[in-house]
């Protein structure tokens, strides 16, 4: 039997998803910012965040209103408890899109350029098919997709550990060229923090489907 | 499952007639927890409620196979006596159901018949059964006054110390709130939670918020069948049967 209740949940999941194209959109944006040196794209990296931070409080919203006027169960309640952790990790990428995009229009951009930036690329590459993976596995509830996105920040975290090293052996080596370097260290961080999220959106896309919480190998 | 359960229902058969309104049905209902029977309408879970303390053998042409033991007994043995039985599982029904007669006597009726004539012991007995359903104060200096007289959830808490004076050790209610606003549902549901601190509850609702906010095992049921039992929180987060997950989300149909 198709439900009213079944358009507002609807509803709700094309928010979530409209917010995580804007979330992908943010960090695309960022990305080529900083390979193209392109200080018009971290404008509107900023511009994004505020119909990012929108969405952030109209999903919340959405969801206690369903919760408090329909008592939702089962997975219905899963389905809504999965979107409001969801919005967080969303609203937290579309942040460290923002700072990446800080990071390069206050002060990347102002230093002479450094080929090292392919540390940080590479590992966008990850971050952005893992949130991509992430959120087409919370649109089609596919769990074996969802699944395959926590093994990839294992890479993610190897890239992150080997940048860091290599970026602070060029900083004693090179120090002149410490103010870049320090930069591409904070971008790292941000991209491993997305990749991240990512992950827990995955998490949160199992326990939605099958009710089973692998968060933390409990 | 034995030593742990207060009621063990095995194989458990129910006809009326020729309608097999229980089938097959496997349960163990734990002690001093709160366990929720819902279901649609007519899909056995009062018949199966009543199975529990007999009830049903007061309808014509019913025919039982199959058992239900209350701590390991048979209770449809023939040595199994009614009486015992019914003191010892009672039984709370949708509308209260006050005996015409004194606040004072409801309580005092079951201990009058199992053979208590002393007039102290009756005392303390309705004293002590109106303060555990939280309607002493209220009570207290009108005893004598007509219990029907009160106020509907009065009534039924009347009823619920009715059973408490016999000391059971399980409480049977179906659907003990229906018939109350949600003010007093709300006022009997603590006391259900209460309760169980020294009995057994088993719930027949069709409010599934209630069951959920109740109890702590849930039984789902159709046509007859006990589709799952669990954990109420698994029942009401995540079901194992396509077809509790579409009754507790309202997809049935």
């Amino acid at each position: 039997m198709e439900r009213h209740f079944d358009e507002d949940l609807k509803a709700l999941k094309e928010l979530v998803l409209r917010m995580g194209s804007l979330a992908e959109d943010m960090i695309q944006k960022a990305v080529k910012a900083l390979i193209e040196r392109n200080d018009a794209l971290t404008k509107e990296v900023f511009q994004l965040e505020d119909e990012v931070n929108h969405l952030h409080v109209e999903v919340d919203d959405q969801c206690l209103k369903l919760i408090a006027l329909h008592q939702p169960m089962a997975a219905d309640l899963r389905f809504i408890t999965a979107a409001m952790k969801i919005n967080s990790d969303l609203e937290r990428i579309a942040d460290h899109a923002v700072n990446a995009s800080q990071t390069c229009h206050y002060h990347l951009f102002k230093e002479t350029p450094v080929p090292q930036i392919s540390f940080v690329t590479k590992m966008a590459e990850i971050s952005q098919k893992m949130l991509k993976e992430s959120l087409d596995a919370f649109s089609k509830k596919d769990v074996n997709l969802a699944k395959s996105v926590p093994e990839q920040d294992e890479e993610e975290n190897r890239l992150k550990k080997q940048a860091l090293n290599d970026l602070i052996e060029l900083i004693q080596k090179d120090p002149s060229h410490a103010k870049q370097f320090v930069d591409l260290i904070l971008l790292s961080k941000n991209m491993e923090r997305i990749g991240d999220h990512a992950v827990n959106i995955a998490e949160d896309v199992i326990f939605m489907v099958m009710g089973k919480d692998i968060r933390h190998r409990f | 499952m034995n030593n742990i359960s207060k009621i063990e229902t095995k194989a458990l058969d129910l006809f009326y007639g020729h309608f097999q309104a229980l089938k097959n049905i496997h349960v163990s209902i734990p002690p001093q927890k709160i366990t929720a029977f819902i279901g649609p309408s007519g899909c056995g879970k009062s018949t199966l409620l009543r199975a529990y303390n007999r009830m049903n053998d007061l309808i014509k042409g019913v025919k039982v196979t199959g058992e239900v033991l209350l701590d390991g007994k048979n209770i449809y043995s023939s040595k199994m006596k009614l009486i015992s039985l019914r003191k010892r599982v009672g039984m709370v029904f949708q509308r209260p159901n006050p005996f015409p007669i004194s606040t004072y006597e409801n309580v005092a009726f079951g201990p009058r018949i199992h053979g208590i004539t002393n007039r102290e012991q009756l005392d303390n007995i309705v004293e002590t059964s109106l303060k555990a359903t939280g309607m002493w104060k209220d009570v207290k200096d009108k005893l004598q006054i007509s219990a029907l007289a009160l106020a509907p959830e009065q009534q039924q808490r009347l009823c619920i110390s009715r059973l408490l004076a016999v000391e059971p050790e399980v409480l049977l209610m179906d659907e003990p709130c229906s018939a109350l606003d949600p003010i007093a549902t709300a006022k009997i549901e603590e006391l259900i939670l209460e309760l169980k601190k020294c009995l057994t509850v088993v719930i027949v609702t069709h409010n599934m918020q209630q069951a959920a906010r109740v109890s702590d095992y849930s039984a789902f049921m159709l046509l007859g069948d006990l589709v799952e039992f669990g954990e109420t929180k698994e029942v009401f987060t995540n079901p194992k049967d396509k077809r509790t997950q579409d009754y507790i989300t309202g997809r049935f149909g």
